[in-house]
């Protein structure tokens, strides 16, 4: 595995586990998988992010921060440092409602990146990874270089001072 | 009538959202407020579960989206006679500026409300209306 994946998979644990009483943890939202270009997430059912409580279906909005946070990870691993990358814009199409119970699973890839700009396409499911609830596509700013030359030196230290404390 | 019915139109008797929102899980967990005083708004104040980058402080992406897509829903559960919470169909937002970890405000207008379907537009800001935070639109589905 190469250098940079193996401090992106650990970006992606810091991200979801560092802040505890955060949105991550407020949803349960979590990584399980994260390559160059592309990152997969999931989300438990919990009565708290019900949207709908005649139906207990969840709500969108955690399908949004689900699928903003998936390809907000994948615009991040297509870079060659570590940085993030604010979101400039998000579209969902809800195809379909959540099933009550269970879980949501994203997936987001990068199609397109750019010196300013990248473009994500993600989806969300439960059972089915061809029957999407959701798709959606987000695009996300490249910050500055200049804004961005410590950062990586930044976030491995915090990587590194992590691993040290166990 | 159903629970949510009854509290859909208690909120619109009264002019006052807090049943309709009490009623909703993901709501509480935002902490959406709602007021009516001439227009009607929607309120997130700062909390700490809808922190998605801890350094800046600033919000989640998906706490101002669910903020916008739940005011959009709520303003269609108050302006309409509806009985049931509206079903989002698609949502997209800009997010043109940070959102920082303070009170946030958002408005909503219906720009054509159909059979079916409406389309809504909802703004989003924090210390300026003139300098908004997020802009969104959504189309629900009413049944």
């Amino acid at each position: 595995m190469s250098e940079q994946l193996t401090k992106l998979r650990k970006l992606s644990e810091l991200m979801v586990k560092a802040n505890p009483g955060d949105h991550f943890h407020a949803l349960g939202m979590r990584f399980t998988a994260v390559e160059e270009g592309g990152a997969k997430m999931q989300l438990p059912y919990s009565d708290a992010i019900v949207g709908n409580p005649e139906t207990g279906v969840v709500h969108g909005g955690v399908i949004t921060a689900l699928l903003d946070s998936c390809c907000g990870f994948a615009a991040i691993s297509c870079l060659d440092h570590l940085c993030f990358c604010p979101t400039l814009d998000l579209r969902i199409d809800y195809m379909g409602m959540a099933v009550p119970g269970r879980t949501i699973y994203a997936e987001a890839r990068v199609y397109r990146s750019t010196r300013h700009v990248i473009f994500c396409r993600g989806k969300a499911y439960q059972d089915d990874p061809q029957k999407p609830l959701a798709y959606c596509v987000a695009n996300f700013a490249q910050l500055d270089p200049e804004v961005v030359k410590n950062l990586d030196a930044q976030i491995v230290a915090v990587l590194d001072s992590m691993e040290d404390a166990g | 009538m159903s629970a949510m019915a009854e509290a859909a139109h208690r909120a619109r008797a009264d002019a006052d959202l807090s049943p309709v929102i009490e009623a909703i899980p993901y709501a509480r967990l935002l902490g959406i407020r709602a007021s009516h005083r001439g227009e009607l708004l929607f309120h997130l104040p700062p909390k700490p579960g809808n922190v998605g980058n801890p350094t800046l402080p600033a919000l989640h992406g998906g706490a101002i989206g669910g903020f916008l897509e739940l005011s959009g829903a709520l303003h269609l559960v108050m302006t309409m006679d509806v009985l049931r919470i509206p079903k989002v169909v698609d949502f997209s937002i800009d997010y043109v500026r940070a959102g920082r970890l303070q009170d946030t405000h958002a408005a909503c207008h219906v720009v054509r409300q159909g059979r079916k379907l409406v389309n809504v537009a909802i703004q989003a800001w924090q210390d300026s209306r003139e300098e908004p935070i997020a802009t969104a639109r959504a189309h629900f589905l009413l049944e």
